[in-house]
């Protein structure tokens, strides 16, 4: 175990805390054993190479000021680039559920990691693909607020920061920085890597695979046996060889998804809307002719391509964290913040179990991710539901399917289990002020009713004035990692008294599911059969009588 | 088949003969059939969760092949009982029933004769006809029915959504496998009670029993199927 006291108070941890995102020599040092694949290797869904050098383009020589001033000469020749990127949910933030009409996107869901975007979007808005979102002053109109250098760098040497710096004592996280030489990175733009999707999406929760368990820094360089098709010894794939976009609309969101593609590839080309395993592999991808490809495909009709083919969640060293608990924040020693380090992940990395500015965390690497039947629609806890709190865990997105419904098929997801700050009197969840220069952000002064009274301020949401600790869980469907197909789960581990689908309702699965009476008389009529022969045959011997067969 | 025993101008004296009672076929289907049931069985319970020393897949791959392979022999068999007319064999004859079940439930204990003696024309006794017969319309294919629907789930998979369709196939080919082994228990105990312990076995194996043919029988297998006769 190590014990980390903050240098002035809790500065250090905030610099650990928050600086881990987005360094680029952190993701290095993290994989020095494996380079990361050079982006322009991977395959992405575009041209190779396209038609045009960027480095000869007058435009671009440069000297710019900020980002925005190269996204200014972008759009002089990607003149409708500006347009189709803010409809897209990377800018808005902001998304309607066509199928449960929920209003969703960062902007609005509360989640049970760091809580709510809402309120503090100066630290949390480092992953907006914008320039300085910190508060409502924030112009979603202007097209020269969008960052196209986060996506776009090839050369892995672009970084953001907060879009503010929070409490003063947050400020070293701002130091020691390698300045940005944006002329060269505007020079060498091209289609995304897994580095760019990765700097957001990986480090989702507040660090490397906290919140998916199926996306972290390892997939940069995955070995074959993590993920086939983004390891370099397999298909090298960048994020958008599967996640497709149209005009900046990029396809596979968590928010509405696809449980069962029943289209498959289509003509070649011709889907720009899904990511789906069938949109490649088809809807029947099984070895043919045999008996268990043709037994296997049926299985695919009732089960994700994900719940065989993802035997485990984060397999490549980095963990995921599972439980996280709010009630304990804010504790000092010496009138000091600290952190513990009690977990040492398969990279040898030690990750926090405990933070004075979050609380206690859980981890864990390579486990069996739990199953449920899901039909692609999760209804939300939002803000404004009246919670019914007498069943808990509480679910932050309830997953929805049936065994009955052919639409439904069993999900690998990741559960996350919180104790998070609701107000127990309404029966709502609540916006946490956590990030800001003022007396009342959590991180800064620890005190909750203070910071949630004002993140709640902010949308105008009733508060009672008191804070609870509400056990949640989350799902968080694994579609990432994908094994070679030697390492898909077995047959045994599902057909099987112990199954890995144990408990799911609507199932009949040989090997399993059996009808006990059926098995109590059966097996007793076997018992008496043998026990009756055995008796038989005995009484022949013991009275010695010659045996008389038929002549 | 002709009844020989009533020929004109033989007299009825019955001579004790070594004869072919199982062809060359039935004997090949007996035993490929007894290891096919016992492949099918193995496997079976291991599919069903009794065994766990081989894999699921594994299991099911064999059950599948070797029921597969069984149907086919079946398919064969019934060609041949229908073309020979060995298919009157199974005609439930419920006379002498009750003395056969006398026997082997007391009489062989006490060293009493069997009352049922083999013939050219009826090889199976009263009881072991009904049990045959139990076996061929009632345990045989409850199995294979349900067994060809079970295996052919992914043409009807999408129409059981939400159903009980497969359990119930399952709960009745588990319920009929039940009663399988039952049965062939009882049949190998059954095969101790000749006149040694291994003398229906060894029936089964060559083929040739020794029993009673009337004067006309003699005659006619001389005759016709010098080859049905033993030394």
């Amino acid at each position: 175990m190590r014990l980390r006291f903050m240098i002035s108070g809790f500065a250090f941890a905030m610099a650990l805390a928050l600086g881990g995102g987005l360094r680029a020599e952190d993701v290095a040092e993290q994989l020095s054993a494996r380079p990361p694949s050079p982006i322009a290797s991977q395959k992405t869904d575009g041209l190779k190479g396209g038609t045009a050098d960027h480095t000869k383009f007058q435009a671009l020589k440069g000297p710019f000021e900020t980002g925005s001033d190269v996204t200014k000469a972008c759009l002089t020749c990607h003149t409708e680039a500006g347009a189709h990127f803010m409809k897209s949910i990377h800018w808005t933030w902001d998304y309607q559920n066509p199928k449960t009409g929920q209003r969703l996107g960062k902007h609005n869901v509360v989640n049970n990691f760091c809580t709510n975007a809402r309120g503090n979007e100066g630290m949390c808005a480092q992953c907006h693909a914008g320039y300085g979102w910190k508060d409502d002053t924030f112009d979603f109109t202007n097209q020269n607020n969008i960052d196209c250098l986060v996506c776009h760098d090839t050369t892995a040497t672009y970084y953001r920061l907060p879009n503010s710096r929070g409490h003063d004592a947050c400020g070293v996280m701002f130091e020691g920085k390698q300045p940005i030489d944006l002329p060269k990175v505007a020079q060498h733009v091209g289609l995304p890597g897994r580095q760019n999707c990765g700097a957001c999406h990986y480090n989702g929760g507040g660090g490397d695979g906290v919140k998916h368990g199926d996306l972290d820094s390892t997939l940069n360089a995955p070995p074959k046996a993590l993920d086939v098709h983004m390891s370099p010894e397999g298909g090298n794939f960048a994020c958008t060889k599967c996640h497709v976009s149209d005009k900046h609309m990029v396809s596979g969101s968590r928010y509405d998804m696809i449980a069962r593609d029943e289209k498959g590839p289509g003509q070649p080309g011709a889907r720009r809307d899904v990511a789906t395993c069938e949109s490649c592999h088809s809807a029947k991808p099984h070895d043919k002719p045999s008996l268990i490809g043709w037994q296997l495909d049926t299985h695919a009709e009732r089960i994700a391509c994900q719940t065989c083919h993802i035997p485990k969640i984060a397999r490549g060293g980095v963990a995921t964290m599972v439980d996280w608990d709010w009630s304990t924040a804010g504790k000092m020693i010496d009138g000091k913040g600290y952190a513990l380090e009690d977990y040492k992940q398969g990279d040898g990395k030690e990750r926090h179990t405990y933070w004075t500015i979050k609380g206690d965390f859980k981890w864990a690497e390579n486990f069996v991710p739990s199953y449920q039947w899901f039909d692609g629609r999760m209804i939300y806890t939002t803000i404004d539901t009246k919670i019914d709190d007498s069943k808990q865990p509480v679910p932050i997105n309830a997953v929805q399917g049936d065994a009955a419904d052919p639409k439904s098929r069993i999900w690998p997801f990741k559960q996350m289990h919180t104790r998070l700050p609701w107000d127990p009197k309404l029966k709502s969840l609540v916006y946490n002020h956590l990030w800001g220069k003022d007396d009342t952000a959590f991180w800064g002064n620890f005190d909750m009713v203070k910071s949630v009274a004002a993140g709640m301020k902010l949308e105008n949401k009733p508060f009672s004035g008191e804070i609870g600790f509400l056990p949640t869980v989350s799902n968080w469907p694994i579609t990432h990692m994908v094994a070679p197909s030697s390492d898909a789960v077995k047959c045994g581990e599902c057909h099987a008294e112990k199954s890995r689908l144990a408990g799911l309702p609507g199932l009949y699965m040989p090997g399993h599911s059996t009808v006990r009476w059926l098995d109590l008389i059966g097996y007793a009529m076997l018992a008496a059969t043998l026990a009756g022969v055995v008796l038989h045959g005995l009484a022949r011997i013991v009275l010695g009588k010659k045996t008389h067969g038929e002549a | 088949m002709t009844d020989l025993s009533t020929a004109a101008g033989i007299p009825p004296v019955k001579t004790k003969r070594a004869v072919m009672i199982y062809s060359r076929y039935e004997r090949f289907w007996h035993w490929s059939q007894a290891i096919l049931i016992f492949v099918l069985a193995m496997s079976g319970f291991a599919v069903h969760g009794a065994f766990s020393f081989v894999k699921f897949g594994t299991a099911v791959t064999i059950h599948s092949w070797a029921a597969i392979t069984l149907i086919v022999l079946w398919i064969f068999t019934t060609f041949w009982h229908f073309t020979t007319g060995q298919w009157r064999q199974y005609l439930p004859n419920l006379a002498g029933l009750a003395a056969v079940i006398r026997f082997y439930a007391w009489g062989i204990l006490t060293g009493a004769p069997h009352p049922y003696s083999k013939t050219l024309r009826r090889k199976q006794n009263a009881l072991q006809s009904l049990a045959y017969l139990s076996f061929m319309v009632i345990i045989g294919p409850a199995l294979w029915s349900t067994g060809i629907v079970y295996l052919a789930y992914p043409l009807w998979a999408h129409w059981a959504v939400g159903t009980i369709g497969l359990p119930a196939v399952a709960f009745v080919h588990t319920a009929a496998a039940f009663m399988m082994v039952t049965f062939v228990i009882i049949h190998i105990y059954m095969t101790t009670t000749g006149k040694t312990v291994t003398h229906y076995v060894r029936t089964m194996i060559t083929g040739y029993d020794t029993i009673e043919l009337t004067a006309a029988e003699a005659a006619y297998l001389s005759e016709d199927e010098p080859g049905r006769l033993g030394t």
